[in-house]
């Protein structure tokens, strides 16, 4: 079963929601806990964790060979994202706006530009006392997310057996990355802190996920801030509320140090327990 | 003009409410950017007026005529995306997964498929409350191409800054490190990082700034809810020193920042209050950095 955790806005509780959830599974399930915000990846900062397996990965790109290349320029025209240009009587590749798709180079009459392979990340495969932790890390410089979430995800699938509790710790927003984050999970929570910018992006975010046609639920975060509108909405378009997590001065300041709070905040664990129970219930239907 | 752009790293940790608070300051001298255009939210502060919408149309989807296609499968041989669903034999396009590179349409031997132009969203361009000029923008559901929008939100806000031969642009950015945040940053020059001493506030706020040295720009940073951990802040502190980012302001942890949100309110329009004086020094700083 493979269950995302994401939200509109940023800073919503993503991650202390993904670790703090993952421990508390692991405690009687076999959990999987995937850090899909390869941008700004998180959640390891607040795990235990040895190293179990790393590698490096590559996305593909085309590299000018200029020994038969008659410049006839076929590599421009057939590239839509402007990242193969023909400049004098030179052929200059853009790496970062390349998005892979081989065109350039399988349509070269010379085969002048063969791909290879260009590093866009890290994988991480650790393990927590109890359970299995995977990140991926964006390169700094490297502006797409996707390609890396999509070998993550491959991974993933093949390491894990169907019957593994995945949860993917999702990047925020709702554009590309988050979609490739989300689409393959069998059930969303969306997490959102009560304030006119958490209930402007939880809209926004729910949107997402009705187009993705993704069963969700509503996780409020930092609950007594704010106002009654995000409660409010759900109740009004029956969408589900399965956990409200208390605004505590206490879990602001273990999580600045990297802390789980599922141990340490008795009102956090009642709360785990009722997502925990959803979650299982929906497990019980797939 | 000076393009000053509000990015953090990490999400919520206050980017939109100090963006805001800057745009508030800045009066009559400044135009105002949301580029942080896959949630936006400065327009819930700034309650835009006289607003004039246009589709952004960016990036194309492959569609198959199942009339002409012979269902040869060419198509599905070459597409790196798996965006070619075989469903009985009859080949469709998975939108989701499309990146409209078109390389299907070209190997179609029938030529049964063709590219369709997509609107990924719309721009607007408006005024604030305080009759700013404001340019924003909303991305479709799931859109690719978010850099683009952000480079067009922002190219309009610098036309509109110099026929109004404005001093300053604020651009609010998005969280992360990817395509929209690289294209915020692409002719900036100042950046402004706000961070929280947390262990993801510090993680995320290195990983950024790694980016905006790629840029060469220079950089001051506010550490928001400065007192939450003390020995963090300190290492933000060290961080900043090594790097030689400006120190802007320690922001104490303040339910203002919230109360001002609720009511739809910039902090720097709560009378009395500490933070309020906190990011107007900030600003006199950004200010003065940019003469």
């Amino acid at each position: 079963m493979k269950i995302a955790i994401a939200s509109g806005k940023g800073g919503t509780g993503k991650t202390t929601l993904s670790t703090n959830l993952s421990a508390y599974l692991a405690e009687k399930h076999k959990v999987v806990l995937v850090d899909l915000d390869v941008e700004e990846p998180n959640s390891g900062l607040f795990l235990k964790a040895d190293l179990h397996y790393s590698e490096d990965k590559y996305k593909m790109i085309p590299e000018w060979n200029s020994t038969a290349c008659t410049l006839c320029g076929n590599c421009q025209v057939v590239c839509n994202y402007h990242a193969v240009l023909r400049i004098m009587d030179e052929i200059m590749v853009f790496p970062e706006l390349c998005h892979s798709c081989y065109a350039c180079s399988e349509l070269c009459p010379t085969n002048s530009l063969p791909m290879i392979a260009k590093k866009m990340g890290e994988l991480k495969h650790f393990k927590t006392s109890n359970f299995d932790f995977i990140e991926s890390r964006l390169v700094i410089g490297e502006e797409q997310a996707v390609p890396l979430i999509k070998q993550t995800q491959t991974y993933v699938d093949s390491k894990f057996s169907d019957d593994v509790i995945k949860i993917f710790d999702s990047p925020p927003g709702t554009s590309c990355p988050v979609i490739e984050a989300t689409k393959d999970a069998d059930f969303i929570i969306l997490i959102t802190e009560p304030t006119p910018f958490g209930f402007n992006d939880l809209k926004l975010a729910i949107e997402t996920m009705k187009e993705l046609k993704k069963e969700f639920a509503i996780v409020i975060n930092r609950h007594g801030i704010g106002n009654d509108d995000v409660n409010d909405y759900c109740i009004e378009n029956n969408i589900p509320i399965i956990a409200k997590i208390p605004n505590d001065k206490e879990i602001a300041k273990l999580y600045s140090k990297g802390e789980l709070l599922y141990d340490k905040i008795p009102e956090v664990r009642i709360q785990l327990g009722s997502i925990c129970s959803y979650i299982l219930d929906i497990k019980e239907k797939i | 003009m000076k393009e000053i752009v509000v990015i953090s790293g990490k999400g919520g940790t206050g980017k939109t409410s100090i963006a805001t608070s800057f745009a508030v300051l800045g009066a009559n001298d400044i135009v105002i950017a949301d580029c942080d255009v896959d949630a936006a939210d400065m327009h819930i502060l700034l309650q835009p007026k006289n607003s004039i919408s246009e589709d952004f149309i960016s990036g194309e989807l492959a569609l198959i005529d199942q009339d002409a296609c012979t269902q040869c499968g060419k198509c599905f041989d070459v597409c790196r995306f798996d965006a070619i669903d075989v469903n009985n034999g009859i080949h469709i396009v998975d939108e989701l997964s499309c990146e409209g590179c078109g390389y299907c349409a070209r190997v179609c031997p029938v030529e049964a498929i063709t590219n369709i132009p997509q609107n990924i969203g719309q721009w607007h361009i408006a005024e604030t409350r305080f009759n700013q000029p404001f340019v924003h923008a909303k991305l479709g559901i799931g859109a690719d191409n978010s850099g683009k929008l952000v480079a067009h939100v922002k190219n309009k806000a610098k036309e509109v800054a110099k026929e109004l031969n404005k001093s300053f642009i604020i651009v609010d950015g998005s969280p992360g490190v990817g395509c929209p945040v690289v294209s915020s940053l692409s002719g900036a020059h100042f950046v402004v990082l706000v961070t929280e001493p947390t262990v993801s506030g510090l993680h995320d706020l290195k990983r950024v700034y790694e980016l905006v040295k790629k840029f060469h720009i220079k950089a001051g940073c506010i550490i928001n809810k400065a007192d939450l951990n003390k020995q963090k802040a300190e290492e933000i502190l060290e961080f900043m020193k090594e790097e030689e980012i400006v120190h802007l302001a320690n922001i104490p942890y303040d339910e203002t920042f919230t109360e001002a949100m609720t009511d739809c309110k910039a902090i720097v329009e709560i009378e009395d209050s500490e933070v309020k004086h906190l990011i107007i020094d900030a600003w006199n700083k950004v200010k003065e950095l940019n003469k």
